[in-house]
């Protein structure tokens, strides 16, 4: 339930890194974690955030996954189906599961996320 | 669940009212236009026998302490005496109107005071303010007294920090936050302790100070209090303690002596208040000495025989409540307290220690015990393990079937699956019995037939009610 | 033996030994033996319940006020409360019980709060309702917060004419919270004059009706104020007649909600009402009942949204707020479906009409006057050279107002505040007359 084609971070989400933009979303481990997602809360287009920034929240009925900046950037495009359909996260996370998409500000911080291996020992050293 | 507005036809009436004197038209033509209002409020039109019965149905569906054990770790669900209800609702105290000058609610000034007394005597501290309506109430009193104090020391700048331990419940990390600190976590040792080296080491000049719970969560007595308090003194820092357990040690040990400078009291707790469903409570808070300038305004005070308010504190924090305070409450307290002495404290202190931990020893073979040694008042256990997919929430429900209230589920969050359990003094042995007999038969359940479990509640006015639809399809009022 | 204590001393010696303990010190082996050793009783005996009872009562009877006859207002309202209420609050399963966190076994609560819910917002004219808070003054710091996390803003213009208790405690938790207040003064009607809206507000606060008694007209308020949050706080019973804040543009409105079928209980317990926009939801503090199914699609109701709290959101949550004021929301609940749209309607024009009455005849007395020329509906302020000696006139006939103190920090010191419910009679307004007429 790791994609190899991704990157990650230790807050349980992903990064696809397209050219200067990332889209990403939060992980398999993180929507199980978590439960029956009911709603989500994105961040404005238009929003800068810095790396490690809060930018909005995965909720479920009786917990919150924080959403982090996992680079830093600016919000380019959010998921607006996820106002509706919170639980595309739960169903999809790495696909129509999506939080939104950064245009990144700084690309060498990309150095500090995590391959798939990386993660899924991390994962695993979560329980 | 139908509701009231379910109920009753246009034109019911369940009382009836006095007439006008003249046409409710001229009346209504002196207030202007613009402020009119144009269309009445939906209201239900029901007759008094069908409002007895609409309430009386609705309460049968409701578990109270009267009901049955409600065994609510942190929630200290004892009996609630009678005796109280009555006298607070004596006209003399409920009919009276608090702006009334203070020569003519001499009666309800002299009960405070009395009260107030108490509350130094038995938490070992000089100051006392009655105003917080409820425990966190209490807690944000507090964390305005420290905001002041540093201000005052000339340090509000520097000290932004309060340390809360991971067992904390939730009420502390709010209420620091609504006076602006920043809250950092200090984990627990393998004894479910503070770990004194993590506090050291979080230990500063930027922090205010820190917040306990004693005992803590776990509903165990934090041993190294006296180092706990002494270090973060010598830190510069404060030390609010949250009441919530006070009934694990009253009348056998006081806030005061381990070096708290702040410490609030739910009444609906330790002091035998009905918890109503939700509240009404009472969180007083009782101060250290430094703190005493900063308490709010006013205060009752006595002069001789006389009572009256003192407004004389330069320094105060200003108001946290519009009057004096949940006087029905507490004077429910002070009764429950002249009733005990001394000597019920003991007792009630005692009662709940021994039926936690009589508990804990019928429990400890069929669940996992995380944290296995003497407890207060409540202990706590897991969950995990109990069988194919078995999960605590399942056994909270499962209780249900079996007529109890579920203990508290899924906190303190550093035990996975937490079942928290808080018996109170006032249970026979019998019903302890019976709950852990209870108990054991559904870790059986868990073993043998876990979809009996995993379906539960089966024996209640609804069944397992689906909580994702409400946050997503939210229905918060009747639509018309 | 302790009455509420079922243990014998055979149940404590089976208890021991089930624990592995010798006697019941042991238990409390593991506080610190200095702080055991410094502990002092309280010095008081146990006593019987005859006598506790002889004391209590004794104590309470002290008070003289209860002996007069109320005109007092200044928040809280002296009316008639129906049987039935005290009837409904006595049943044990209501408030002998917690918090509904169990939604199984707690559907009786659970379901009047969607009731309250409701009468709440359509009281108000707005679309959301939270199941309580502390007291009105808490209802009106809270949404001070809201507006300040909504908005961004910091500053909070509040009128001279707002209710001094209410200020002062909306100006602790302001300080706490780093926000400046801001005077907004009014006009000789006792109506708000809003001049220029300052940059960077976050609330205007609007009482309806003000200390001062007057009603003010909220029209146009909140287009002025663009994105500021209009909080309106609101008596209920007025609301009956009057045009709920909500539908002049409100983005709050909340208030003291005793009136509805609480006593005045010497200021507590009380019952704080918080109502405001679907938008702001997310933002609200306190609880929320709402309504679903079960597994066999029965309907039910749960409490939700609770991802806001503080038990679950910790310091993020929109209030430390967790014990509220529960069994006094169902006594409003109980009251407004006693009462219903009509009889509401009734206790407010009754309390009108009584408040009218007495002010014409008041400004008829020669050295009596109103103070102000606005409207007004079940109190105003009486202008007089002496309020002092007007208010001991009024207790000697044994009738109790405000103390005229409680109106210096509105800038009134020629001032007496009366308040009239339902339950004032004509000849109690007759009395009251005389007194200040000095016959």
């Amino acid at each position: 339930m790791i994609p190899k084609d991704l990157e990650y971070t230790r807050d349980h989400e992903w990064v696809r890194l397209e050219g200067d933009r990332a889209r990403l979303g939060v992980t398999h481990h993180a929507q199980k974690q978590l439960g029956d997602i009911v709603f989500v809360e994105l961040p404005p287009v238009g929003k800068t955030v810095r790396r490690g920034e809060r930018m909005g929240a995965v909720e479920s009925v009786k917990a919150v996954g924080e959403v982090f900046a996992p680079l830093s950037g600016a919000v380019v495009e959010i998921n607006g189906g996820l106002s509706g359909s919170p639980d595309l996260v739960n169903k999809d996370p790495y696909g129509e599961g999506w939080l939104c998409v950064l245009k990144v500000s700084s690309p060498e911080e990309a150095e500090a996320l995590l391959d798939p291996s990386a993660y899924e020992a991390f994962a695993r050293s979560q329980g | 669940m139908s509701t009231i507005y379910d109920r009753g036809a246009p034109g019911r009436r369940a009382l009836a009212l006095p007439s006008l004197g003249q046409p409710e038209e001229r009346l209504l033509g002196l207030i202007p236009a613009g402020m009119r209002r144009k269309r009445p409020p939906r209201l239900p039109e029901v007759s008094q026998p069908e409002l007895v019965r609409h309430y009386t149905a609705l309460s049968r569906m409701n578990y109270g302490v009267d009901t049955g054990f409600y065994p609510l770790g942190s929630c200290t669900m004892k009996h609630n005496p009678k005796l109280h209800e009555d006298l607070a609702r004596n006209p003399a105290l409920a009919d009276l109107h608090p702006l009334l000058p203070p020569e003519d609610c001499q009666g309800a000034l002299a009960l405070l005071w009395e009260f107030g007394e108490r509350l130094k005597a038995i938490t070992g501290m000089p100051g006392v303010t009655l105003q917080p309506a409820a425990g966190a109430h209490g807690e944000l009193t507090g964390m305005l007294l420290l905001k002041k104090w540093f201000e005052d020391q000339g340090e509000e700048r520097k000290r932004t920090k309060i340390l809360l331990p991971d067992s904390a419940h939730g009420t502390n990390p709010a209420s620091a936050a609504m006076v602006g600190f920043t809250v950092v976590s200090l984990p627990s040792d393998r004894r479910g302790m503070v770990d004194l080296g993590a506090l050291n080491l979080a230990l500063g000049p930027d922090v205010a100070g820190i917040m306990l719970t004693v005992p803590n969560t776990l509903g165990i007595f934090e041993e190294d209090i006296l180092e706990i308090t002494r270090l973060v003194h010598e830190a510069g820092g404060l030390c609010y303690f949250d009441g919530a357990n006070l009934n694990a040690y009253l009348g056998r040990a006081r806030p005061g002596d381990m070096g708290a400078d702040v410490f609030h009291i739910n009444l609906h707790k330790t002091f035998s208040t009905p918890h109503g469903g939700g509240g009404p409570g009472a969180g007083p808070v009782t101060v250290s000495e430094a703190l005493l300038p900063y308490l709010p305004v006013p205060d009752v005070v006595r002069d001789g025989v006389e009572f009256r308010l003192a407004w004389d504190r330069p320094n105060s924090i200003g108001r946290v409540h519009p009057y004096l305070g949940n006087t029905l409450v507490m004077v429910k307290s002070l009764v429950y307290i002249l009733t005990l002495g001394d000597e019920g404290m003991r007792e009630v202190s005692a009662g709940a220690v021994l039926a936690a931990n009589y508990l804990r020893a019928k429990l400890k073979g069929a669940y996992v015990l995380p944290y296995d040694r003497l407890a207060k008042h409540e202990f706590v256990l897991s969950g995990e393990g109990l069988g194919e997919g078995v999960r605590t929430l399942d056994v909270a429900k499962r209780l249900m079937d079996y007529g109890f209230h579920p203990p508290t589920v899924y906190f303190p969050l550093i035990v996975k699956e937490a079942l928290m359990i808080e018996p109170t003094e006032t249970e026979p042995r019998e019903t302890l019995d019976a709950f852990a007999d209870a108990m054991l038969a559904i870790a059986q359940e868990a073993k043998e037939k876990p979809e009996l479990l995993h379906q539960a509640p089966h024996a209640t006015p609804v069944r397992r009610l689906d909580e994702a639809r409400a946050v997503r399809e939210p229905k918060l009022r009747r639509e018309f | 033996m302790n009455p509420y204590i079922p243990h014998t001393g055979e149940d404590i010696e089976a208890m021991l030994e089930a624990i592995g303990l010798q006697d019941v010190e042991a238990l409390f082996a593991d506080i610190p033996r200095p702080v055991r050793e410094r502990h002092r009783p309280v010095g008081l005996p146990p006593q019987d319940e005859l006598g506790v009872q002889r004391h209590l009562v004794g104590l309470a009877e002290r008070s003289t006020g209860r002996k007069l006859v109320p005109f007092l207002g200044g928040g809280l309202y002296d009316h008639y409360i129906p049987p039935v209420v005290g009837h409904i609050l006595s049943r044990a399963e209501f408030y002998t019980a917690y918090t509904p966190y169990q939604a199984e076994v707690s559907q009786g609560t659970l379901t009047w709060m969607f009731e309250y819910q409701t009468m709440i917002c359509e009281l108000t004219g707005m679309e959301v309702a939270n199941a309580s808070m502390y007291d009105g003054a808490a209802a009106l710091a809270e949404a001070v917060l809201m507006a300040h996390r909504a908005t961004g803003g910091t500053t909070i213009l509040v009128p001279r004419s707002l209710n001094p208790r209410l200020r002062e405690v909306v100006a602790t938790y302001a300080w706490g919270a780093g926000l400046p207040l801001r005077d907004v003064p009014y006009d000789a009607n006792g109506q708000l004059a809003l001049d220029s809206i300052p940059d960077g507000i976050c609330a205007l606060i609007v009482q309806q009706p003000n200390a001062l008694g007057t009603v003010e007209d909220l029209t146009g308020v909140k287009e002025r104020l663009g994105k500021a949050f209009l909080i309106a706080y609101a008596s209920p019973i007025p609301l009956a007649v009057l045009e709920p804040p909500g539908s002049l543009g409100a983005d709050a409105v909340v208030g003291e909600g005793q009136a509805l079928g609480n006593p005045l209980s010497f200021g507590g317990p009380l019952l704080g009402f918080f109502a405001t926009r679907k938008d702001h939801l997310r933002r609200m503090p306190g609880r929320v009942s709402g309504q679903t199914q079960d597994v066999n699609g029965k309907v039910g109701y749960v409490m939700t949204f609770q991802t806001r709290e503080q038990h679950i959101r910790r310091e993020g949550a929109t209030s430390n707020i967790c014990t509220n004021s529960a069994l006094c929301a169902l006594a409003a609940t109980v009251y407004l479906a006693a009462l219903g749209p009509d009889g509401l309607r009734r206790v407010a024009l009754l309390s009108f009409e009584r408040a009218h009455a007495l002010a014409e005849r008041i400004a008829r007395l020669p050295g009596y006057d109103l103070a102000f020329g606005g409207p007004f509906f079940h109190e105003f302020v009486v202008r007089c050279a002496d309020p002092a000696r007007a208010v001991d006139r009024l207790r000697r006939a044994g009738i109790a107002v405000v103390p005229p103190a409680f109106l210096h920090p509105l800038g009134v010191r020629d001032g007496v505040l009366v308040a009239a419910t339902e339950k004032r009679t004509e000849e109690e307004l007759d009395r009251f007359v005389a007194a200040l007429g000095g016959r």
